[in-house]
Formats: C-alpha cells, structure tokens, sequence
C-alpha cells in the first residue's frame, strides 16, 4: 500500500499558544512533520517538550480559548483540518483519525458499559444499525485479545484491569477503520509486563490493519522497538528526525545525543555514575529567537543564542536543528 | 542469611502485612488482602537493596510496614538491634530519627502551606532541641547538601520544579541524620533528564553520609544502576533476591526472567531479533491468592506442582534466592534465547 511519495497526513509549520493569566505561552512552535502510509512515527521529549499538544492542535482537541493556533497547515487527504468547520472536522476525528490516550483509567466513561461505548463511534460514523454496531463491537473486543467478548459487552469499565482497559480503548480508536492512529503514551501508565503486551499486540494490529501510527513516549526503549522513524522534540520544536536506526546509531542533536546517555540499560556495560543534562527545560514565554536548548547545552556558543537554529538535512531522512557538528565537534559553517 | 560477617543493619524475618476486608451488615471480618506476605530479608549497612515489581505487588507496603509505618501483622523487623515490633510508642518514636522515608510524588508529600525552611526544619523541631539559630544553620546545611540554593529558603514547594521538589524531600529525609532511608519510587514522578540527577545525588549522599537504602522502584534499568543486591516481589512475596550482576545476568525464577525481558532496550538493532517473553493475564488479586505458587496463574512453566504447593524461598548459588520448584539441578528455562514462543496474544 505504502508508495515512497504519498502521505497521509502532511503538517507544516503549526504555531500553538495558550494564552494565560501570566502571558502566552508558545507550546508548539513551527512544527512540521508528515506521515506515511503504514508507518510507525515515534514522536519522543519529555512531559512540556509540545509533543501531546501537537498531536491535539491537528485534529482540534484543544479548547480555545486559551489554546490559540496561530499558524501552520494540516493535509489529510486533501484536505486542511484547521481550516474545516467543526462538523467535518467531527467526522474525521474518531473515524479516519484515530485517538489513544495515556490513562485508561479516566478516559473511559465509567457510568456506560464498553459495548455502549465501543458501539459509539460505530453508529455515528459508520451509520450501523444497533445489532451490526454490537456484532462488530464485539469482534474488535476479540481482535485486541480480550476473552469471552461477547459477555464483555455488558462490563462496566471498573470490571476491567488496567492492561484490558487499555485494550478496550484501542478497540474503540479501532473502531471505524481509522487511517491514522495517534497513540499518546499508550502504555506509560502500564507496567513492563502488561506494556510488553500491549506493544505486542500494537505490532500485530499494525501487520493487519496497514495503518499509520504516530507514538508519542518518553521512553527511547519503546521507539527503539516500534518506531520506522523518530522525531525528537524539545521547547516545542522538532530538534531531530530521523530513521530509527540512524537515529540510535548517529544522534546528531546534543539533546538526543545527552538523552541516550543519560538511561541506564538492563544489559551491557553498567557506569558507575548517571550522565545528566544540567538544569530545567525551558518555559517557552516567547516564540523561540534562540535555541531553545542552549541553555542545558554543553556545546552551546555564541550562534546559539543569537539565532534558532533552522532543520538542516543532514543525510537522507536525517535532519536536526542544531549549529554543532558532532562530526568535527565544531560548529557548522553558517 | 548470607554468610557476610558483617551484621545486617536491618534484618525482617517472616514479615506479614495483611489488612483485614469486612463486608456485610455487621461489617464481619471475611478475609485479608495479604499485601505482604512472609518475607524475609536483610540489607546491610552501607548498601543499597532494590525492591521491584510491578504495582499492586506490596513493594511499597513492604517498606512501610520495615520501617513501622503500619502495626505489623506478623514476623519481626530488627533495625540496628532492636527488634521494632517489640517497642512501645515512646521507645518507636525515639528509633524514628535513625529510619526515615522519601516519597514518591513530591508535589504531596510536601505541605503546601510551609516554607522549605519550615518543611526541612519539621522532624528538627520534633526531634531535637535546638535553638531556632542552630536549627536554621542546619536547614541551610541540608540545602546545601542536596544542591539547593539557600536564597530560596523562604519559598514554597509550588515554586520549585519536581525535581527541585524531592530535593527537597530528601533533605527532609536527611535531616535527623539517619542510618536507614526507605526511597518510595523516588524517581516515578520525574522526567528522565531529571531522574538521573536525583539518582546521582542519593549515590553522593550515600557516600557522604554511609546511608543504607532499600531503594523501592518498577524502573528496572534504574535498579540496575543504583542497587546492590535486587529482591524480585511479586503478589506479596519474594521471588528471588541475588546480588544485582547475577540477578540480570542469570535470571532464575520464571517472573524475573519474564520481567526483565519484557523491558524494552534503547536499541533498534537488538530489540529487532530480541524475543520477549510476554505473560498472559493480570496479576491476580491479593485478596485472593491462588493455592501453591503465587505465580502459578501466569507462569510459563506452572505444572500441577506450582499449583499445590508453595515453593520454598531457598539459597540456590551463594547469595542468589528463589522461590521455585523448578530451579536447582534441574532447571527448566524460560531463556530468551532457548524456548521458543512461550505466550502470544
């Protein structure tokens, strides 16, 4: 299905602003990413760095105000998803774009049963009949793992464990076919055991489904098992992106380059001391006119903080917003 | 225990925890949610224990009730000598300056109400008789100590970053000077760049000061860095306790060896062809234990043995311990590299 060119999802230069009592706040500052046919795109920062925000802003999730998207463009199949009306826009979101989110815990209603909310979405969007939306529901039960899903139907979600639930809220993203999942955290909540489960199962959907999939996370150890291409955010901003191999074989932003050292490993060589990244990420109360990482940089000069670094190509598939070059350790020429 | 001629600093003997269920109109006692139940350990001074497994598995009942947080059901806890289930209030609170705790979520473990001064000077105040100028020269030494900037004595916790926060949290914990420090998941609630700071100062200040940790996490690349010898808990026992290099190395109970496999590793190319031996279900509930082995429910190799009798918890290599029937001579593997597909959804 997948041919080199085509994309599913383009975004360019999103702008995202919460405007607070304490001023605006630049969360998302021209991001620009697209998505593939069938690929896994793994979007990796820590908690701040705008990663859930970008994902939220594309497909209107945000309240405005005080979310205020400033800029950009979103391409989904021809058309631009901040530019539709909410009507549309309702009938993309849950259908052909779909949304998991991190807490199976709260984000299920627990006052209905999981067939009533698993059949939601199909009689909306799909215009089932109650007996088809039922069937299907419970054949999308089955195919997340979940046993005996016809009796399920009737559970209520405090009937659930936190894996199964988890289960359930992939079942409904599943619902109407959707060609783009985004995965927010997915399995941050979970322990290791019911995590490892959980991207078992993600892995085998994703063979028989042919979806794309954007995974938002933390943890460099699930992209490095999940994800065909990575994105690295920070301050808002995409600082790295690239394959998943080159990104872990050839970390080109002291950011990644830091964020690998800095996790410890359950095999191989053991340091007797952590490497840290020195101070706190950045609050981002303007549009950035410097690097947004400078600061924690240990390679930072003079350029740093006088310009943003723009993406730069450095391989095919391989950019990173950065004006050193681990190669030489100097800068790059301007 | 172990044949160390060192003396354990803290030593728990058959220690059990159960809280009891009523149900009914006469509230009637009809059963126990064993949260701990029946282990046995010693951390020695100076080192640092980790305890892992997975939430709901009692870790962090476990190092409560060590540390006399909770009435103890059954067994005994001996910190420095003195056996804490034996002690009455008085004699407790006089023991509590030598074992202290620090928490989880430090944005509720700190009152939001006090100032960090405050906060650190607290079991100061409780404990000690101090003038108010010694007390604050002491507050500043803790800042210090934990790479606080003194100027912000006078703030409050809702000014300070999360990491900034359990600083603070462990200077409060720092601040009678004890021997035994209970670490509650201490780094779950940071971000990665900020759990390796707080990591490396709880190593210096163990270091400066010769604390002894029982370092409680589920992070099992963090325990690898930080622990000296790692106890495996799963549905309130221990399943294995080894010095840390052999228990990652050599895995002997089946849920170690499913746990650490089930961690996944930052690197593409060897998560690529990496077999994870993924378990089935949810771990049953502690107040409904199954008959035999705990983990007989989940366990890839569970034969009708695991399911009527509990395995011993027995020493199988020096210092390495494992509850199950199946590890000694005759070791049946769960290897990542030998048997095949052991579990597949």
């Amino acid at each position: 299905m997948s041919d080199g060119a085509a994309t599913v999802l383009d975004v360019k230069d999103l702008r995202t602003v919460f405007q607070t009592g304490q001023g605006e706040i630049h969360a998302v500052n021209s991001v620009s990413f697209d998505l593939k046919p069938g690929e896994l795109l793994g979007v990796v920062g820590e908690s701040g760095s705008g990663k859930s925000v970008t994902m939220m802003s594309l497909i209107g999730l945000l309240p405005s105000p005080p979310a205020d998207i400033q800029g950009g463009h979103v391409n989904f199949d021809g058309l631009d998803l901040l530019n539709i009306d909410e009507d549309d826009l309702r009938a993309i979101r849950g259908a052909r774009i779909g949304f998991i989110f991190q807490d199976p815990m709260t984000s299920l209603n627990p006052v209905f049963t999981i067939g009533f909310q698993l059949m939601e979405p199909l009689r909306m969007h799909m215009g089932l009949s109650k007996a088809a939306a039922r069937k299907r529901a419970a054949e999308l039960l089955d195919l997340v793992g979940i046993a005996d899903p016809h009796k399920r139907l009737s559970d209520y979600p405090h009937q659930f464990s936190g894996g199964m639930r988890q289960r359930v809220m992939i079942a409904i993203a599943l619902a109407c076919d959707p060609k783009v999942l985004i995965a927010d955290e997915p399995t941050t909540a979970l322990d290791v055991t019911i995590q490892a489960q959980i991207i078992d199962l993600m892995k085998d959907l994703r063979r028989k489904l042919d979806m794309a999939i954007v995974w938002i996370t933390h943890d460099l150890g699930v992209i490095a098992g999940i994800a065909d291409r990575v994105i690295v955010m920070y301050g808002g901003q995409i600082v790295e992106h690239a394959p998943v191999e080159e990104l872990f074989a050839n970390p080109q932003h002291p950011y990644t380059r830091a964020l690998l050292q800095t996790v410890p490993s359950i095999r191989g060589g053991r340091s007797d001391r952590l490497r840290v990244i020195d101070g706190q990420p950045p609050i981002l109360l303007e549009a950035p006119s410097q690097c947004s990482f400078q600061a924690r940089c240990s390679h930072a000069f003079d350029r740093c903080r006088r310009h943003d670094p723009a993406r730069l190509t450095i391989s095919p598939g391989h950019d990173v917003a950065c004006f050193w070059d681990p190669a030489t350790g100097e800068p790059r020429d301007e | 225990m172990s044949d160390t001629a060192q003396a354990p600093l803290v030593q728990v003997r058959g220690l059990k925890m159960h809280f009891p269920i009523h149900a009914g109109l006469f509230r009637r006692h009809v059963g126990d949610i064993k949260a701990v139940d029946d282990i046995s350990l010693d951390i020695f001074e100076s080192e640092t224990l980790g305890l892992v497994g997975e939430s709901g598995c009692g870790k962090s009942t476990a190092g409560r009730a060590i540390i006399s947080l909770y009435t103890i059901t059954d067994g005994s806890v001996e910190i420095d000598g003195v056996d804490l289930a034996q002690l009455d209030s008085n004699s407790l609170r006089a023991m509590r300056p030598k074992m202290q705790m620090i928490f989880q979520d430090p944005q509720a473990s700190l009152n939001p109400r006090m100032s960090v001064a405050s906060i650190i000077a607290e079991p100061l105040v409780e404990h000690m008789s101090l003038s108010s100028s010694e007390r604050l020269a002491r507050v500043y030494e803790l800042m210090d100590a934990v790479g606080l900037n003194r100027a912000f004595a006078e703030r409050f916790p809702h000014e300070f970053s999360g990491g900034q926060r359990q600083r603070i949290g462990i200077a409060r914990a720092l601040a009678l000077n004890p021997k035994f420090i209970v670490c509650d998941e201490p780094i779950a609630a940071l971000d990665v760049s900020i759990q390796a700071q707080v990591v490396n100062l709880l190593e210096d200040l163990q270091k400066q000061f010769g604390l002894t940790y029982l370092f409680i996490s589920h992070d099992l690349s963090m325990v690898r860095h930080i622990a000296d010898r790692v106890a495996v808990m799963y549905l309130g026992k221990i399943v294995e306790l080894a010095p840390r290099d052999t228990l990652y190395s050599q895995p002997l109970h089946p849920y170690t060896q499913a746990l650490l496999s089930a961690v996944p590793e930052p690197d593409p190319v060897s998560e690529k062809d990496r077999r994870h031996i993924i378990l089935k279900g949810d771990v049953p509930s502690p107040a409904n234990t199954p008959t035999g082995c705990n983990f007989c429910t989940r366990c890839p190799i569970a034969e009708d043995i695991c399911r009527q009798i509990d395995p011993e918890f027995r020493e199988i290599t020096p210092g390495q311990f494992v509850a199950c029937h199946f590890v000694g001579e005759t070791t049946k593997s769960t290897g990542e590299n030998t048997t095949g597909t052991i579990a597949q959804h």
